[in-house]
């Protein structure tokens, strides 16, 4: 339907062939159809001009590497200004020394407060904790039936007060005794839904002011429609000027929406994005990471795009059999190593391939590993490894201490250098074949791991 | 039928009598103050035509949620008047790109006349989650009753917790009868029943509300469609208008909300809501120009009298205020 960006971008540096540096000439184009790209996924126009001139100041003067074209490196620039804009995962909560924590619920009309309550209850509930929901929406009709039905469907306790008329005295009120009753109840956590209200509304406003400082809360949590436009920055920051968010949900993120509003309010407010909304049920909810939400603003679907054009650089039948090997028994050898090597190398960065992996169970220790990697030394490995006899290279054990001091001789490095690489190797070995769990090889096969 | 809701009427309530260009003027000036720099009446101060001049202009519209490509198209007319010489200052400019802006609205108004029709006449409500579609049937009952007219209510969202007591809740308040089923029901069947019920008690009008959907879930989609071919099948023609209530803070995703619902509901017209806001609802001027869909009404508040019959020119005028 739409033109991929990487393809606009491909076309945007045809000029640009082979190794070359990125310049604020070349760019030109190329940061048009980034803006285009992010104006028409819902980001502010403001916040666009900011990033977009943030990503020229970062990408002129780089180096294109030799594996990604000036598209890629580019998108790369792209991905990691709006990543670090969006902040790292985010999905923790403060908790009160003296309970009950309380997470007040603000937003406006129809975001998804009442059923974000529910799922927060629910994701309370699965960490042991005994939240407590109240709804001080005393205006929209059926409200708090609402959130009845939904306090009973995810199985939390329930403050529905009594007397209730359509007033701020009666939400002031609701509110004390609510908390009065999950301290009673022995609730540790209760949940403040409110009513919807427009950021200029002042009255309603001053009643959600009003809220918060009788309640207190450890968290005030932005409710927003991933499918809102321009106006998420007057609203989010409103909110937050009148009401010092702690953080946001942003929900309907199950639909179609590229979800620039993201950006948006994570530039105005400065709060860290703490979950997704992803349906209508109860447990439609995730812990936000910034890269899923980067690949889907840009359109790329998923940043595994990019991963994708780095893997078909990758010679994936060597990597399979490396990762086969690596799992197995015998363990992978220093030939097979610098084979490795070599297909890193092809690829450019390997942080930038580590970096798209997410950051869970053994791609974590990998990541680690691979950021202390840098090009340079990539190829003094290599050196080292090429300067080896091809016995060598199969039975590292055998490198004694004389062969050690002619190998460094050899590739013109040191002893100390041929020690550490050997290390390495060795740590390396054993921690794939600490690995091999079933199933491990056939993902790591599929992800075409370069074998850090 | 559905133009004479807010005419002909003896005595309008004076909020209705404010055009739909002073309210939201209203709803905005309240905090102008407090807002982040708002974008001002750009061109109205400079008489000479620059580049900047049509960049502000570039972005007063992205601003208000037109989008990059129609801005761009109607922008780039703009221009090649510019260069032609057409247009001579700042102020004639505006002008010219006011009436661009309107003629796309109007083009679309045009193409779907509203028809007159049989009673009972039949309203399908649709639309994503939150979008305010119970709250805009409760508006709608409100001003129908206010003429006269006989009213049921369909409840046909079973899905979300307490729905049907929300539409209850409109239903006493505007003395519109409510047709409904148990939480899980089935949609078309309480969709049955209340065409049954209005073709013997010979009702003027049947609104249907429907559950929110996000329109990239095909299985919704299709109860929807379901639910078109049962009024058709009951009362053929209908249903007569389909409207598609749209939040107005809604971005570009707007416009694959208004093809798909079309493609399964057959929209015939929107309701723009939530213009009580800051937010501008210019995709729908995208929608207009891609579908030739139209504008029914907006929604400016959430009281039974805040629904407003859409006025293209005053919704121009606001997107420059
Ligand atoms: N698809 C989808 N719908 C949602 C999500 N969160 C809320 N909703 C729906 O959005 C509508 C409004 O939600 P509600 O919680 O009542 O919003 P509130 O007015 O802010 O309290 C309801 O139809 C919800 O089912 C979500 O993450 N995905
Ligand atoms: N400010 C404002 N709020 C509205 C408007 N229309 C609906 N709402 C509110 O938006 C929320 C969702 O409305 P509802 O009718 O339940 O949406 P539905 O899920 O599409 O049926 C409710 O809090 C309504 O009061 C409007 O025009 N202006
Ligand atoms: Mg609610
Ligand atoms: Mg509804």
């Amino acid at each position: 339907m739409f033109e991929n960006l990487t393809d606009k971008l491909q076309r945007a540096f045809k000029n640009l062939r082979g190794q070359g540096t990125l310049t604020a000439e070349n760019m030109d184009e190329a940061l048009k159809e980034i803006r285009l790209a992010l104006l028409e996924a819902d980001v502010n126009f403001k916040v666009v001009r900011d990033l977009v001139d943030h990503i020229r100041e970062k990408a002129t003067g780089t180096q294109v590497l030799t594996a990604l074209s000036p598209a890629e490196m580019v998108i790369k620039v792209v991905r990691d200004e709006l990543v670090e804009t969006l902040g790292k995962d985010t999905a923790k909560f403060k908790f009160a020394s003296q309970p009950p924590t309380v997470v007040l619920m603000a937003g406006l009309q129809g975001s998804g407060k009442t059923t974000t309550s529910g799922k927060l209850a629910g994701w309370f509930k699965k960490g042991g904790h005994r939240p407590m929901l109240v709804s001080v929406d005393v205006y929209r009709p059926a409200a708090r039936e609402q959130l009845k039905v939904v306090a009973k469907a995810v199985g939390a306790h329930l403050y529905e007060g009594e007397n209730v008329e359509s007033n701020t005295e009666s939400v002031v009120r609701l509110a004390k005794e609510a908390r009065r009753e999950a301290v009673i109840n022995g609730c540790d956590v209760l949940i403040v839904d409110t009513a919807g209200r427009l950021h200029i509304d002042e009255q309603l406003m001053e009643e959600m002011q009003s809220l918060r400082s009788l309640l207190n809360p450890q968290e005030v949590l932005f409710v927003a429609d991933a499918m809102t436009g321009q106006d998420a920055v007057n609203s989010a920051k409103e909110f937050h000027d009148k009401l010092t968010l702690t953080g946001v949900v942003l929900t309907k993120m199950d639909g179609d929406a590229r979800g620039g509003a993201a950006l948006s309010i994570r530039a105005v407010t400065g709060q860290p994005i703490k979950f997704l909304g992803i349906g209508e049920k109860y447990d439609a909810i995730e812990p936000f990471h910034p890269d899923r939400v980067v690949g889907r603003i840009l359109g790329m679907g998923d940043i595994l795009s990019l991963i994708e054009k780095a893997e078909e650089k990758l010679d994936k039948k060597k990597s399979e059999e490396f990762a086969k090997k690596a799992l197995s028994g015998d363990g992978f050898s220093l030939e097979d190593f610098r084979e490795q090597l070599r297909q890193v190398k092809k690829l450019g960065s390997l942080q930038s391939i580590m970096g798209m992996l997410p950051k869970i169970g053994p791609f974590a220790q990998m990541q680690q590993a691979s950021s202390k990697v840098d090009e340079k030394q990539l190829t003094r490995v290599e050196a080292i490894i090429n300067s080896m006899t091809a016995y060598e290279r199969e039975h590292h054990e055998a490198i004694n201490g004389s062969r050690r001091k002619r190998i460094a001789r050899g590739s013109g490095t040191s002893v100390p250098e041929v020690n550490n690489l050997l290390r390495q190797y060795a740590q390396m070995r054993k921690m794939f074949k600490s690995m091999s769990k079933p199933g491990f090889a056939r993902r790591l096969g599929g992800m075409k791991m370069p074998g850090m | 039928m559905m133009f004479k809701l807010f005419g002909g009427k003896k005595e309008e309530p004076a909020e209705q009598k404010q055009s739909l260009f002073e309210r939201m003027k209203q709803a905005v000036t309240r905090t102008r103050e407090n807002l982040a720099e708002r974008i001002e009446d750009v061109i109205s101060f400079r008489k000479e035509i620059d580049a900047s001049t049509l960049d502000e202009l570039e972005a007063t519209l992205i601003a208000a949620d037109l989008g990059t490509t129609t801005t761009n198209e109607v922008l780039a007319a703009m221009r090649e008047k510019v260069d032609r010489k057409l247009i001579g200052d700042g102020d004639e400019l505006k002008r010219v790109l006011k009436q661009e802006l309107l003629a796309i609205l109007q083009r679309a108004e045009e193409a779907r006349p509203r028809i007159e029709v049989e009673p009972p006449e039949v309203i399908l409500v649709v639309g994503v989650n939150g979008a305010g579609k119970t709250t805009t049937i409760g508006k709608l009952a409100h001003a129908l009753r206010a003429q006269g007219k006989t009213v049921l209510l369909a409840a046909a969202d079973t899905f979300r917790a307490a729905a049907i007591e929300q539409l209850e809740i409109w239903g006493q308040r505007t003395g519109a009868e409510v047709i409904k089923t148990k939480p899980g029901g089935d949609p078309s069947a309480v969709l049955y029943d209340a065409l049954q019920a209005a073709k013997s008690r010979k009702a003027d009008y049947v609104i249907v509300d429907t559950a929110g959907r996000l329109h990239n879930k095909t299985h919704l989609m299709a109860e929807l469609e379901k639910m078109h071919r049962t009024a058709e099948r009951i009362l053929p023609g209908a249903p007569h208008e389909t409207l598609l209530v749209m939040d107005g803070t809604t971005g570009q995703n707007g416009l694959q909300q208004a093809k798909v619902f079309t493609e399964a509901a057959g929209v015939t017209g929107i309701v723009l809501t939530k213009l009580d806001g800051t937010a501008k609802g210019g995709v729908v001027v995208a929608i207009s120009r891609e579908m030739n869909l139209p504008v029914r009404y907006v929604g400016v508040g959430e009281k039974q009298g805040d629904l407003i019959p859409f006025n293209a020119s005053d919704f121009v005028d606001s997107l420059f205020q």
